[in-house]
């Protein structure tokens, strides 16, 4: 009988928050496994309690410094559905727009940053500078070019004070969106190469069965508005999510986990959409796919860094589509007044779909919040990730078959702040 | 052999990672901040660690449970000069706002078995618990404001982050105020400049991100709100958002709630 051997990771690198993974094995056998998130929970749904409707999205902004966008996002139209109110023309081209900023930002970061030295065996993209200067050069100028879509249109790139519910505080004239142009333009061609040049890493060969969860709108790739769909026959209204998909706690996270009703772990993210939605790419991003070798559906987690650039491609190209058709609201927002009712509001945050649900009270008072974020819904299609992973790798040493599991967790570009937040990772060999 | 070049660390507490990604921000200044620095200790960024001690630690939110009060008196031992960064780490942030609830009655709404979640009924700055060499204010910090205490502290001078209110950058900024010309209730004049007064530019009022300034006149401030039809609750959850444990913010919403 082979011995049992630990591995244990104490604190995940190159994530969003505080993690850790522990397992325990015996030869090729998985005895235990568990994704730990032990960010001290920070209980943003019992503060959100007394404050006003209008509140929610600067204070939910907060859960998360990565994508803000998405908490606010999710917030308002979990209000304005409450209320009726529906953003059109202008003011719903700038709330995508923005959100394309928090995509190009998110992504690239991910993407240069905490993703690509794994392949490259590098412990940082720091380190990996003086080997790959242009590419750390690349990743860091088109960061910098999702972040000045935000700070244009929201003031500052993290957590932008010009989103409210219904709209915005200013909105800007065609003229401020269009300095954005010339450098959006470097940037859909940056990001072309860039899904060229992740294309040709080294993937490990494993795919999984997922079940694929994510918005989805007829008209365009779905960011901000849509019906709930899976690649399993799912399709609801936003506001048919809790009988639909439930959370449990278990004792070893501080984030809740959530699978499908009667159902198991689902995965959200950029493969999902990507798998869901990918007839609705933009042209290039739709060619930048094809030549990356990407087929109709992704299934192998590794790959999903070339997903991640080829919806880098996207949010480059539909920004500049959207700065080209807008025309200036005639007001920077609607009135919103949700009163004694019960609001559902989603987005695509770049990790995965967002969900909110606010009650509200006569006066305008939330009484009630519930947040899922994409990380917490990640966590079993993680978990079982992992499991799926180690048969037939057991034999590598424990520093490599380390590395290849934090590699797997970070495929995920897990927000543990969101979630909760933290990685840390133990194996052990019995 | 020692490293010729000063070491740091980035710690992570309680907070929304956005203070640490500021770092990450700085695009056009980052390769020029990890040339001048060895980059030791920052998770986020890299999986690579070199052990203490470190020259500069820059840490990031608040002390919520019982180990992270113990692993702060570790940081600050291992460490040189500890500068705290952002409203979390400063005052606390958005979440001390369980200071004036029951953080065991916020749990069972939260979770389903509360029994698994060890967290302290407080969340409190990092001056609580350690010497602190500079407070960096911010929800988030201002990444020009970080580059500026990174390089002073290189330098061994004293930061230029000034204490007056951001009612100074509006004038600087050449905005026109939102509270006069359009009775739009702003805490301005309360708040601690650092942002470039980007809420008044985009015709809204300050929400006090960068906590209070040097001796703000919050009496004033909520007479003025009061012209302008602002409820005293209004003006308390005003006063209770990231910065609401910062001292002069906390007993005006007190004495404001009574």
């Amino acid at each position: 009988m082979s011995a049992e051997r630990e591995i244990i990771v104490d604190y995940l690198a190159r994530v969003e928050g505080e993690g850790a993974m522990y397992l325990k094995l015996r030869g090729d056998e998985v005895l235990d496994l568990k994704f730990k998130i032990f960010e001290p929970p920070r209980l943003f749904e019992a503060f959100l309690r007394g404050r006003r409707f209008s509140e929610a999205p600067d204070i939910t902004a907060r859960i998360c410094g990565i994508c803000p966008i998405a908490y606010q996002t999710s917030a308002c139209n979990a209000m304005e559905s409450a209320a009726g109110v529906q953003l059109t023309g202008g003011l719903r081209s700038l709330r995508r727009l923005i959100y394309c900023g928090e995509w190009i930002e998110s992504h690239a970061l991910h993407v240069f940053f905490l993703h690509a030295p794994d392949f490259l065996g590098y412990e940082s993209a720091i380190a990996m500078a003086s080997d790959f200067p242009e590419q750390v050069a690349m990743g860091l100028r088109l960061k910098k070019i999702g972040n000045s879509i935000m700070s244009l249109l929201g003031g500052r790139e993290i957590h932008p004070i010009n989103i409210r519910v219904g709209g915005f505080y200013r909105v800007p004239t065609k003229g401020e969106l269009a300095t954005l142009v010339p450098d959006l333009e470097w940037a859909r061609d940056a990001a072309v190469a860039t899904t060229r040049w992740v294309s040709g890493l080294p993937f490990p060969d494993f795919e999984r069965d997922y079940e694929f969860v994510a918005l989805h709108h007829p008209d365009e790739y779905a960011i901000h508005e849509g019906r709930i769909v899976s690649n399993r026959g799912l399709d609801i209204a936003v506001d048919e999510w809790t009988e639909h998909f439930e959370e449990s706690q278990v004792s070893w996270s501080n984030a809740l986990h959530a699978r499908r009703k009667g159902g198991g772990s689902y995965h959200l993210g950029p493969m999902a959409r990507y798998s869901l939605n990918s007839s609705l790419l933009t042209p290039t991003a739709r060619e930048a796919a094809t030549e990356a070798g990407l087929g109709a559906s992704c299934t192998n987690p590794f790959r999903s860094i070339v997903v991640r650039a080829v919806e880098i491609v996207f949010a480059c190209e539909e920004a500049l589509r959207l700065i080209e058709s807008y025309r200036s609201p005639s007001t920077p927002f609607l009135e919103v007044e949700p009163r004694d009712v019960t609001g559902h509001g989603v987005s695509e945050a770049p990790r995965g779909t967002l969900y909110h649900r606010y009650a509200v009270d006569s006066e305008g008072f939330i009484t009630e919040a519930h947040i899922i974020p994409p990380t917490s819904q990640n966590q079993l299609s993680i978990e079982e990730d992992l499991r799926a992973y180690v048969p037939g790798r057991a034999s590598l040493p424990d520093d490599q078959l380390q590395w290849q599991l934090e590699q797997a967790i970070r495929c995920y570009d897990p927000c543990i702040s969101c979630a909760t937040h933290f990685l840390d990772l133990t194996v052990v060999r019995d | 052999m020692t490293s010729p070049q000063p070491k740091l660390a980035v710690w992570k507490f309680a907070s929304c990672d956005g203070c640490q990604l500021t770092l990450l921000d700085a695009e056009d200044h980052l390769m020029d901040v990890s040339g001048a620095v060895e980059i030791a200790y920052f998770p986020e960024a890299t999986r690579g660690v070199i052990e203490g001690p470190y020259d500069l630690s820059l840490v990031e939110g608040s002390i919520t449970t019982a180990q992270d009060a113990a692993r702060i008196k570790e940081v600050r031992r291992l460490s040189d000069t500890v500068v705290t960064i952002g409203a979390c780490a400063t005052a606390g942030g958005i979440q001390a706002l369980r200071n004036w609830g029951d953080v065991d009655e916020f749990l069972s709404i939260v979770y389903a078995h509360p029994e698994y979640i060890e967290t302290l009924g407080t969340s409190t700055p990092i001056s609580d618990h350690v010497d602190v060499d500079f407070e960096l204010r911010g929800c988030p910090i201002s990444k020009h404001q970080l580059l500026e205490v990174i390089d002073a502290f290189l330098h061994r001078r004293k930061p230029n982050i000034p204490g007056h209110s951001v009612c100074v950058e509006c004038k600087l900024r050449g905005t026109n105020c939102v509270m006069v010309a359009q009775g739009t209730p702003c805490m301005g004049p309360i708040t601690q400049a650092g942002c470039g007064a980007i809420c008044p530019a985009y015709d809204r009022g300050c929400y006090g991100c960068f906590g209070p300034a040097e001796s703000p006149n919050i009496d004033s401030l909520a007479s003025w709100w009061g012209h302008l039809g602002i409820s005293d609750g209004d003006l308390v959850r005003a006063l209770r958002t990231f910065n609401a444990y910062a001292p002069e913010f906390r007993e005006a919403s007190e004495a404001y709630e009574r």
